[in-house]
């Protein structure tokens, strides 16, 4: 009767671990897949003239220079916006409110925003900047959309880095006769900073990939020239991806996946430098 | 001096504090500007037409009915992906996996969270899809299968991301007494790890839930758009049409301060505030959890 | 000459629970006074209302005034800032801020706006010299401050506040985290400092209340009992209460 019981135990327990395994390869392995799938079929149609040259013959041949550009041009704006207006944020929550209503309220309405869905965001942008301010289809329009959408990511990241900094560094600072702001200034923000820095990076990071929010904000698919000024209309590379798999009849494979691939590695690669600023920071750091 | 300085320390603190107020400043702006432009809808089309099933702005029919369901169905087929796969995967990665294989699995799975959905849209189309109509033998492989599929790659790192820090919080204690009172690691983990896990991983569910509801540009890429009522269980081998994929397919061609352009907006004010539930039931569910945790150790 | 008068001070916590009841105490120049007494019995809460610290705490002033050369600091119009600089503080933990040597140092006087190069070199070697510590560092200041040891850290602290020219200095149970050779550098630092400083420490044990007192006040559950000339309250205190903590009955 007793073996029989423990059998049974350790029987569910090895069927139940394999199960686990499996589950869990069968997550990982397509990951891996896929970005093996884009690396293989894309590297073909990466040249220095697909980087760097315009486009030709109804996107179909040439270059992506504008997409890649444009995308530059919206992650920067993006980060104009977003990011002071994100870092002070932080520093509110963080240094300043006291764990009242209003902070909690504070709190819900960061957790909202970063849940609504990014074709809403789209429309707002759409009725507030491109129309109520007559922004028109810009790179204005489509990085202030982006950097209402970021703000909850970089004032999550910053708070979490600003609160990670000891609290006895601030006591210290205030018993010497520090301001509160002289200790934010002097220790508190520096040493949040490459905390700061890494959520940073991360929701650019994340605004750089988006579609919905530039669809009808500042997205445009066929621009003879690079934009001139922010009140230009600009390609962008998630948005041309979208375009030419679904629009463009007779657009060859290769310049396809070519194009998918380069989107990755620039908002992988963004990805890359955020983890290496965060190990960097956590090997130096004085306390 | 110290007038000066009191001078600085209160422009600072004052800016400091207005930026503090900025997110809910613009979660109201949002939620107007939603309101301003998404009710004269209801005023412009009854009800019982907004609520019927035909979906078709050409002819100025604008049902919803076929939208919700399009989003109800891919949204529990990309739920029944994302539970057993992502809180699989979580369990794997914090209680079986080597620490090795944690530190090169966990990234990998968070790169997959990076990844731009309109990518996944993109292999979807070509390789996802054809893989679908080849293999289960359908007229067309953009069907809501297709859509939840992608949709559970989507919410899955999510998923597995903060349940493997909700299980990774839960203290070594919990397991090392229970595996001493006899008890096989599996049965720990069902028994003990998981349920102290359990607010983290609800989180986690219903922020996965909030991600697929409101992902647009894959399932507008893969889902057939195709707005016709999916409430039949083949309906999801069948083309279907979400609220995301409806709002950014047609609001590029839509008259500013039409019928079509005011019923497209309320779909967006429908999607926020179904966001906005999903996230007060997420936050409460933590609340609770924090208040019973509370109580007992006090 | 007295450097600090309270009088009728009543500290509560902000739930209105009681603090410290009616304390009424003399601080006098240039003595290392002594705040002793188990734990609870408010002493740190007192020591943080000397250079309003306690405005970042939960404990706040009922009723009562301190007076500093005469002005009452706990008046509401009072410059903390100044305050602060004049009364510097040592905590029990050696807090080093994420910097060089030569950087702790001068943070103080940098807050003050003190660029002068000169200045701030000064006042650099002055505070390692009066914390002697200066041989043990002199060769090193640009490198990081923790790198140091537990009880040069302390040190750094205590010269850190020298730096900035106070005219107070209060030591919340600055030893309690060091060995008695370090223990032992600090008390000595302490009694050369006191020519210059007014030192009110707040002591880990009693035997190092008796060593270093040349007064010593006896608090127990937020109660001055009794102060008087260290020597006279260790061997013949008044108070049975005092006596008792004394001869080690409770604590």
């Amino acid at each position: 009767m007793k073996r029989r019981f423990s059998l049974d135990r350790f029987l569910i327990q090895r069927l139940g671990v394999s199960l686990i395994t499996l589950v869990a390869a069968l997550t990982v392995l397509p990951i891996i897949g896929v970005f093996g799938y884009i690396i293989a079929k894309g590297a073909p149609a990466i040249s220095w003239e697909f980087l760097t040259a315009m486009p030709r013959d109804g996107m179909r041949a040439g270059g992506i220079l504008p997409a890649i550009i444009g995308t530059f041009y919206l992650t920067l704006g993006t980060a104009v916006f977003s990011v002071p207006l994100g870092i002070a944020a932080a520093i509110y929550l963080s240094e300043y409110a006291q764990e009242n209503r209003l902070t909690r309220l504070i709190r819900i309405a960061i957790i909202n925003l970063a849940g609504i869905p990014s074709v809403v965001y789209g429309l707002f942008g759409l009725g507030l900047f491109v129309l109520f301010l007559k922004f028109g289809t810009s790179i204005l329009s489509a990085s202030l959309t982006l950097s209402i959408m970021t703000l909850p990511v970089i004032i999550s990241a910053a708070e979490e880095a600003l609160r990670a900094v000891p609290q006895s560094f601030r006591t210290v600072s205030i018993s010497l006769g520090g301001t509160r702001w002289q200790t934010i200034r002097k220790i508190v923000l520096p040493q949040a900073l490459p905390g700061i820095i890494t959520g940073v990076i991360l929701g650019l990071e994340r605004a750089a990939g988006e579609t919905a929010p530039i669809l009808f904000t500042g997205a445009a698919f066929f621009l003879p020239h690079l934009p001139g000024s922010p009140l230009d209309a600009t390609m962008a590379l998630p948005y041309h991806l979208f375009v030419i798999t679904t629009q463009v009849p007779g657009m060859p494979i290769q310049v396809q996946y070519g194009t998918a691939l380069v989107l990755i590695v620039f908002v992988l690669g963004m990805n890359l430098i955020a983890t290496v600023v965060r190990s960097r920071a956590r090997a130096k750091r004085q306390w | 001096m110290g007038k000066s300085k009191n001078w600085r320390e209160t422009i600072i603190t004052a800016v400091v504090r207005t930026c503090g107020y900025s997110a809910v400043v613009f979660v109201l702006l949002i939620f107007f500007f939603l309101l301003r432009e998404g009710l004269p809808a209801l005023a412009e089309v009854k009800l019982g037409e907004l609520l019927s099933a035909r979906w078709y702005p050409i002819e100025n029919h604008f049902g919803i009915l076929p939208l919700l369901t399009g989003s109800l169905i891919v949204t529990v087929g990309a739920m029944l992906i994302a539970i057993p796969f992502g809180i699989g995967t979580a369990v794997f990665l914090s209680e079986i996996a080597p620490r090795w294989m944690r530190e090169i699995l966990k990234p990998l799975v968070e790169l997959l969270g990076g990844l731009p959905s309109v990518v996944l849209g993109f292999l979807g189309i070509l390789v996802l899809s054809p893989y679908l109509r080849v293999f289960l033998n359908l007229p067309t492989g953009m069907t809501a299968l297709a859509g939840a599929l992608l949709l559970g790659g989507i919410a899955v790192p999510t998923t597995v991301s903060i349940a493997e820090d909700a299980l990774d919080a839960v203290p070594q204690s919990y397991r090392e007494g229970a595996l001493a009172l006899g008890a096989t690691k599996w049965q720990t983990i069902w028994r003990v790890t998981l349920p102290a896990a359990r607010s983290g991983v609800l989180t986690a569910l219903m922020l996965g839930i909030g991600r697929t509801i409101g992902e647009t540009m894959a399932v507008m890429m893969v889902t057939g758009n195709a707005p016709v009522l999916a409430i039949k269980l083949t309906s999801i081998f069948s083309p279907v049409r979400t609220m995301t994929a409806t709002i950014a397919a047609e609001m590029g061609e839509v008259a500013n301060g039409s019928t079509h352009y005011h019923v497209l907006f309320m779909i967006g004010l429908v999607l926020f505030l179904i966001s906005l539930a999903v996230n007060i039931a997420a936050s409460s569910v933590v609340f609770k959890s924090r208040k019973r945790a509370e109580r007992v150790l006090s | 000459m007295n450097k600090i008068i309270i009088e009728h001070l009543n500290l509560q916590y902000s739930d209105g629970t009681e603090s410290l009841r009616d304390i009424n105490l003399n601080i006098q120049a240039n003595v290392i006074t002594v705040l002793f007494g188990p734990a609870g019995g408010g002493k740190s809460s007192l020591l943080r209302c000397l250079n309003r610290l306690n405005d970042l705490t939960e404990v706040k002033v009922a009723s009562g005034k301190i007076l500093l050369d005469g002005e009452n600091i706990l008046d509401p119009r009072t410059d903390v800032i100044a305050l602060r600089r004049r009364v510097g503080m040592v905590f029990a933990r050696p807090v080093v801020l994420p910097m060089s040597i030569r950087q702790n140092l001068t943070y103080g006087l940098e807050l003050a706006n003190e660029k002068r190069r000169s200045k701030l070199d000064e006042a650099v070697e002055r505070g390692l010299i009066l914390a002697a510590l200066w041989d043990e560092v002199k060769d090193r200041l640009d490198d990081p401050a923790i790198a140091l040891s537990g009880g040069q850290q302390q040190r750094l602290c205590l010269a850190r506040v020298l730096a900035n020219q106070p005219e107070v200095i209060l030591l919340d149970e600055p030893t309690s985290g060091l060995d008695p050779i370090s223990t032992a550098k600090v008390e000595a630092a302490l009694q050369g400092l006191k020519k210059e400083f007014t030192i009110i420490l707040v002591p880990h044990s009693v035997q190092q209340a008796a060593r270093t007192a040349d007064y010593a006040a006896f608090f127990l559950q937020g109660e001055l009992v009794e102060a008087a000339e260290g020597k006279e309250l260790f061997t013949h205190p008044k108070q049975k209460r005092t006596e008792d903590y004394v001869e080690g009955r409770f604590g």
